[in-house]
């Protein structure tokens, strides 16, 4: 069953700057006048004919930069931005007529921190539940497993709260109106590793609980921990799938390759004439030839005349390789 | 690395807020040249320790010296000597590119004929010719992030402070963020940096992570990895940060 229905959703907002028409604003444009430069085009687009599905009960990520457009993307889904074309609905609800049975039946969680940073906790968390007409109690186990770890601060000011446990308050309160789908917008950005990984399995255990969650990171190695996922970049979808079904369909082999001296590595790489592609990769570089059927032991020949020491080995593509493919092949 | 010589100095460093202790007798040094990663959980204390060492802040005790001059003593001439960028701040939307250049210089005490010739070369150097007079609200993100560090450059620091300088960047932009950041260093200008993204932790010269407000393991991410026996830097971290994690 489909649960979001998205087709050709296109979105543009005016740059900023452009509309004002303060003293400044005006002196700047007539500046700009003068020395021939055109300020047309003062529009920006964040959604380009955007299209996907996600079925029901599943974890779908969309992974990108900031700008990709995920932020406008889900406010169209939870009905707070209207789209300027196209059709989109949650649950067989149309995002723009019946937006208040949308507002019932998902949770959102915006990626700027937005609860009442003067509350405390309980409070910010009463309030979510008295404005969808629940209670806490109502709710509670559903809540139960996250915000039990932040109860023991409940008297605490929201505004008080370290990161990781406004994270938690967060979600508890995007979650006590017992929502059919939670919207996550870039719960995990700026926080550590160990943090997301906690915060990942979380969302996991909601996902057997039968929650749709569709959730935006820019984080790339997160794209794994999703069932299926969207890399999007500058308002387009690059690619969907699960995220074997995208690392399959990079048809180029990658070689690892780490020497003494990674400069100069590179540098050497990319004046070698089957050079595709060579870019840094934790603690490798990882090599694209432009021959596919390039053999190893040709690689690293070369290598090893300039660099003896340097390892060579072919590993299987990253999601981040197949986002950089999918960008320089849009570009 | 480039030299031995040690641009930042920091000793049995402490930092407290009330009860609480923020930073728990820090003990580092940093050398010229080097790129250095400050690593560790949210609220391990990254952010206090950079402040001291900006000259923002000062300890409870401790020593510490960033080009050297002491912390406590000569604040603003640490601040002279520094350049600093972050995600979160880095460029006025609502100015150009050149204005920004401008106004940085002019902050950063740069005369009119040198803000000219260093403007004249950054823009060329960036390739960003056609977009000198374009506000910095109508660039791309990557680019921000490019012209950012490159303003944090301008005039000439020893040392420059980034704090997540790359987060949300689209992986092509941020390779080409640390191309920048290894030219800067082949420079001789030290950089000290914090990040979220493990993959850049490999990128480091050397790595301190902390957890608690203490320095749990310092070395290059090589000694690291074989230390706590990991394969990756990723490891490393969440083996080190797990154990103290005493936030909820």
């Amino acid at each position: 069953m489909n649960n979001v229905q998205v087709e050709n959703i296109s979105k543009s907002y005016k740059k900023a700057g452009s509309s004002g028409n303060t003293p400044i604003d005006k002196i700047k444009k007539a500046k700009a006048r003068q020395k021939g430069i055109s300020l047309a085009a003062d529009e920006i687009k964040a959604l380009d004919n955007v299209s996907f599905q996600v079925d029901s009960g599943e974890l779908f990520g969309f992974i990108g930069p900031d700008g990709a457009g995920k932020t406008s993307l889900f406010r169209i889904l939870v009905s707070l931005l209207v789209p300027d074309e196209g059709k989109a609905s949650v649950c067989g609800f149309d995002v723009v007529k019946d937006y208040k049975k949308i507002r019932n039946i998902t949770g959102y969680m915006p990626g700027k921190f937005s609860l009442y940073q003067d509350l405390t906790v309980e409070e910010n968390l009463t309030f979510f539940a008295t404005i969808f007409g629940t209670t806490i109690q109502e709710n509670y186990h559903l809540i139960k497993d996250i915000y039990s770890q932040i109860e023991a601060f409940k008297d605490r000011r929201a505004g008080a709260l370290s990161g990781g446990m406004k994270q938690k308050l967060a979600l508890s309160c995007a979650m006590i109106h017992k929502p059919e789908i939670l919207f996550l917008d870039e719960p995990t950005t700026g926080v550590d590793a160990v943090s997301r990984k906690e915060f990942w399995e979380m969302l996991h255990k909601l996902k057997t609980a039968g929650i749709t969650i569709i959730v935006s990171t820019p984080y790339m190695d997160e794209a794994s921990l999703c069932d299926r996922v969207a890399l999007i970049q500058g308002g387009s979808i690059l690619k969907i799938g699960t995220p074997s079904q995208i690392i399959a369909g990079f048809e180029k082999p990658v070689f690892a390759i780490r020497s003494d001296n990674t400069h100069q590595l590179i540098s050497d790489l990319e004046k070698y004439p089957e050079c595709e592609s060579v870019y840094p990769f934790g603690q490798y570089l990882h090599f694209i030839p432009k021959n596919v059927n390039i053999l190893i032991d040709t690689l690293s020949d070369t290598i090893h005349e300039s660099h003896p020491e340097a390892e060579v080995f072919q590993v299987k593509p990253d999601i981040e390789d197949c986002f950089i493919n999918l960008m320089k092949e849009k570009k | 690395m480039n030299g031995t010589e040690p641009i930042i100095k920091v000793r049995d460093l402490v930092k407290k807020f009330g009860n609480f202790t923020a930073n728990d007798r820090l003990s580092f040094n940093v050398y010229k040249g080097e790129i250095f990663g400050f690593l560790g959980a949210n609220g391990a204390g990254k952010t206090t320790a950079m402040k001291i060492l900006c000259g923002l802040s000062k300890p409870t005790s401790g020593e510490a010296s960033v080009a050297g001059y002491d912390v406590y003593r000569e604040p603003n001439k640490i601040k002279n000597c520094i350049g600093y960028m972050s995600q979160k701040f880095s460029l006025y939307e609502d100015l150009t590119v050149k204005e920004n250049i401008r106004f940085f210089g002019g902050i950063y005490g740069m005369d009119r004929k040198k803000i000219k010739i260093k403007s004249q070369q950054l823009i060329d150097k960036l390739g960003l010719t056609d977009a000198a007079d374009k506000l910095i609200a109508d660039l791309p993100l990557g680019w921000r992030q490019k012209l950012a560090f490159s303003v944090a450059l301008v005039h000439s620091p020893e040392i420059v402070f980034l704090d997540e300088p790359t987060s949300g960047v689209d992986p092509i932009t941020r390779r080409q963020f640390w191309t920048l950041i290894y030219e800067a260093a082949s420079q001789g200008i030290t950089i000290f940096l914090t990040t979220h993204y493990m993959d850049e932790a490999e990128y480091c010269d050397r790595i301190s992570i902390m957890v608690d407000g203490r320095i749990a393991a310092l070395d290059t991410p090589k000694k690291l990895k074989e230390q706590f026996e990991a394969e990756t830097m990723n490891e490393v971290f969440i083996r080190l940060a797990r154990t103290g994690v005493n936030e909820t």
